[in-house]
């Protein structure tokens, strides 16, 4: 069964169509990549996958029930993460504690005064395991205010795969990053997906990050679905070219 | 009972009519500068002190035009010299700083004029009632029901009509666009923040007619106006008119069967619409 | 314990030191008994403010109207049903908190200045129903005809009624009791919840975080603690009028909170006593105080944004 199947989604604001009829399946274990020109409903698409907005019209289905009004918080509890364009952590607090807070409220403590000896060892130790794994343990008690962006960035995919996701969504996570930054969050994200076979649906701007990681390609233009398929058939698609490469050479 | 009633339905609208102004005013600058101008009531007494200086050199009409215009003039500076720096940060700031020239306004005009009230003269033509069985029916109830109404449509006017009007409705909706379209945004707020206490200083004039002179007439004032705002609904300038003169209104009928909640009264109507409508009566959603 | 660990724990000694040996060092500084206890009382309810304002980031400013539901609940316990002082703070607080519990899901969905502005407009009510129901509050002269009773234990018996010292004593445990709580709950998960969502609302909803459920549960233990406060103003006074639940009290608290340092746990008890000798210094100086108290507002928001312990911890930072 599909973990993801968005059905016929759209989503109006006023008189302007920024999602018109789209409708996608991900699978379990797959890295889906969406992408399109500037203004094709990228965004809105996404947000409406996260709880962020309510579509319009049409369905998403996870894991087999129907989540299309379900609160952003709660579709977290089912198994939904994601991150943001603009990077959103807790500035004020350091990378230990930004990943802190998470563990802790994937372990259903948000609401505790109070852990024992043995909880507090857990979460530490998923803590420093955490920040093993994305190589931020060298930062861990710098404020993540003052960290370079992809350290933000970093910080920020940590957090949300602190909550032991199903499906993590990933909005442009190499927007307004260098050539280094880039590549290190790219090979962040091909680690998760390859070694903790997590289903990862992102939006992305750098073709090179999308051909190197992509199971899968949606392309979107003007609110509309233009083409699916794996990475050579997008390559290939000449609708896609005319529609993409038209818009962008302009 | 009927002219209780309707005396007292009748003088909730003119409370209404205050409470609206005023509102309006702070709405207004809530809009598009995200201040709460806790100072509001302050101007408003200014207003009203003002005029009652003018009065003996300028007559009532003088002061009716002059006292809003000077009320301005220093909220233009106010704005200028002081809340121009809170714009931008924390909310809180703006707050505390017009939370404290609120302290500032009441003591100076005591200060100033005396904690007593003080006689406030309007033309005596308009005092006599109109009408023996409506006895209620003064003049200067009408006279100032109807400058009230003036006002709100001159303001409406401004802001549909005049580029400065079109600029505020503009930044209140998208303060970042209009400012990359070269609108110059300190400008458009200092006239919008000076336009909104002109309309305090102008309730002034007219309320210490009513109310009386005293220097606690804006701290009295000043919570039903925040109350006009939630009811009518936040970010919506007719909505904060009819939010004034329900409240107004609403008070108005409690005075006749249950006098001692007349205040009270205001405050549960905002319980109540914010129980079954958040974002009040007007509001836009997603505003709030 | 490490040496850094100790270092945290220098100005937590300090501040109770301080607090402990307060009626014995005030008087050489010019001080009286009363002062002191008016200090850790409004202390009190500026860090239970500042629980739900610089903890949760909440901006309320409408604090007094609980702190004046203390107070009433305790004066009128007293006055009408038991002479028992003890009982008078437990029912100061339980109207305070219910009060809060009923308000609080109308106001949790607002952000901003519009919490602000519902919060202050909210707390009115109290203020008119206090002023106009004189019967029984006494209206605008205030609840007088009674005073905090001595505490009665078994085995022995605390004049807290005719002895300032004890009733000094007494706040002060409840004090500590108090900011133990909020101390232990801000170091606990419940506590970085609420700092997560002070800090960003969006990312903390995007973890699963509901946040309006804590936003409405940092406001009820918030408004708890400073009905406490207002409780315990009320028997220090012997007295409460309508001004404690004013929307100009809640200003007062607001302005300790920030002059003393949001950010930080006894910034604003430091806050609250800068403000009450102020005012107390200068109503004796002056008629016009409130101008010097409003011209003294404008300057913290101008130069002293951070508050008296975010100056003197930037300093040591930099």
């Amino acid at each position: 069964m599909s973990l993801l199947r968005v059905d016929n989604v759209f989503k109006h604001f006023g008189s302007l169509i920024a999602v018109s009829d789209v409708s996608m399946t991900v699978e379990p274990g797959e890295l889906r990549a969406v992408i399109g020109p500037n203004g094709a409903g990228k965004t809105t698409f996404f947000n409406t996958i996260s709880g962020f907005m309510v579509p319009t019209s049409g369905r998403i289905i996870f894991d087999g029930e129907d989540i299309t009004t379900v609160l952003p918080a709660r579709r977290v509890w089912r198994g939904i993460a994601r991150t943001f364009q603009i990077t959103e952590v807790f500035p004020e607090l350091s990378v230990r504690e930004n990943l802190r807070i998470a563990v802790e409220v994937a372990a259903g403590y948000r609401m505790s005064p109070w852990l024992s000896q043995e909880a507090d060892g857990e979460i530490r130790a998923r803590v420093t395991e955490l920040m093993d794994t994305s190589g931020l343990a060298d930062k861990a008690d710098r404020l993540v205010g003052e960290l370079a962006h992809g350290d933000q960035r970093a910080t920020e995919i940590m957090m949300a795969l602190a909550l032991k996701p199903r499906l993590l969504l990933l909005d442009e996570p190499t927007a307004g990053m260098g050539d280094q930054e880039t590549y290190d969050i790219t090979q962040l994200i091909r680690k998760l997906h390859r070694e903790q076979k997590l289903t990862i649906v992102l939006i992305e701007h750098d073709m090179r990050v999308v051909f190197h990681l992509a199971d899968r390609i949606m392309v979107l233009a003007e609110g509309k679905m233009l083409a699916e398929g794996t990475p050579k058939d997008i390559a290939a698609n000449e609708a896609v070219q005319a529609a993409y490469l038209g818009k962008t050479a302009a | 009972m009927t002219q209780l009633l309707l005396f007292n339905v009748f003088n909730g609208l003119i409370v209404g009519a205050f409470y609206a102004l005023m509102a309006l005013g702070l709405s207004l600058i809530l809009n598009l500068s995200g201040v709460i101008n806790f100072a509001h009531g302050g101007f408003l007494a200014i207003g009203g002190y003002l005029a009652y200086t003018l009065i003996p050199y300028v007559g009532f009409w003088g002061a009716l035009v002059l006292a809003p215009l000077l009320t301005a003039v220093i909220g233009f500076i106010v704005e200028r010299v002081l809340i121009v720096r809170v714009y931008g940060r924390d909310p809180l700031y703006s707050l505390l700083l017009t939370f404290g020239l609120a302290f500032i306004f009441e003591d100076g005009t005591r200060f100033i004029w005396g904690a007593q009230s003080l006689p406030f003269q309007v033309p005596g033509w308009l005092m006599t009632p109109l009408s023996s069985d409506y006895f209620f029916l003064t003049g200067y109830r009408l006279f100032m029901v109807l400058v009230v109404a003036i006002a709100v449509i001159g303001l409406f006017l401004i802001l549909t009509r005049t580029r400065l009007g079109i600029r505020i409705r503009a930044g209140t909706l998208d303060l970042e666009t209009v400012s990359v379209l070269g609108v110059n945004v300190r400008i458009l707020r200092n006239m919008n923040f000076g336009l909104g206490v002109y309309l305090a200083g102008l309730a002034g004039v007219l309320a210490v007619g009513q109310l009386g002179l005293q220097p606690t007439i804006g701290a009295s004032l000043i919570m039903p106006s925040f109350v006009a705002i939630i009811v009518g609904g936040l970010g919506s300038l007719p909505g904060t008119l009819l939010g004034g003169l329900l409240i107004g209104v609403a008070s108005g009928i409690t005075t006749v069967f249950f006098p001692s909640a007349t205040e009270a009264v205001i405050y549960v109507m905002m319980a109540v619409v914010l129980l079954i409508r958040p974002r009040g009566l007007l509001g836009e959603e997603g505003r709030f | 314990m490490n040496s850094p660990d100790l270092n945290k724990q220098i100005p937590n000694v300090v501040v109770w030191l301080l607090l402990l040996a307060m009626p014995y060092w005030l008087p050489a500084v010019g001080g009286y008994p009363e002062l002191g206890t008016r200090v850790v009382i409004l202390g009190l309810a500026a860090m239970s403010l500042n629980f739900l304002l610089g903890y949760t980031g909440v901006l309320s400013f409408g604090h007094a109207a609980y702190f004046g539901l203390g107070a009433y609940g305790a004066a009128m316990t007293i006055r009408y049903l038991v002479p028992s002082t003890g009982i008078g703070i437990l029912v100061g607080i339980l109207i305070g908190t219910i009060a809060a519990a009923i308000i609080g899901p109308l106001i949790i969905r607002l952000r901003g200045v519009y919490f602000a502005m519902v919060t202050i407009a909210f707390g009115q009510v109290f203020f008119f129903i206090a002023i106009r129901w004189n019967s029984v509050t006494g209206g605008d002269d205030g609840l007088t005809g009674w005073t905090r009773v001595p505490l009665h234990f078994g085995f022995t018996t605390i004049d807290i009624q005719n002895n300032p010292l004890a009733f000094y004593y007494l706040v002060l445990v409840l004090f500590a009791v108090a900011a133990g709580i909020m101390a232990w709950m801000l170091r606990s998960p419940f506590g970085r919840t609420l700092i997560a969502i002070r800090e960003n609302e969006r990312r903390a909803r995007f973890l699963g975080i509901p946040v309006d459920q804590h936003i409405w549960m940092s406001w009820v233990i918030s408004c708890c603690f400073v009905s406490l406060a207002g409780a315990l103003y009320a028997l220090l006074n012997n007295f409460v009028d309508p001004r404690a639940l004013y929307w100009t009290q809640s200003g007062d608290f607001v302005i300790m909170a920030v002059l003393g340092g949001m950010r930080s746990f006894w910034g604003p008890l430091i806050g609250a006593a800068i403000y009450v000798v102020l005012q107390d210094y200068l109503s004796s100086q002056t008629e016009n105080w409130q101008s010097f108290i409003g011209l003294f507002f404008v300057l913290v928001v101008l130069f002293f944004p951070r508050g008296v312990l975010g100056m003197i911890r930037r300093k040591v930072m930099s």
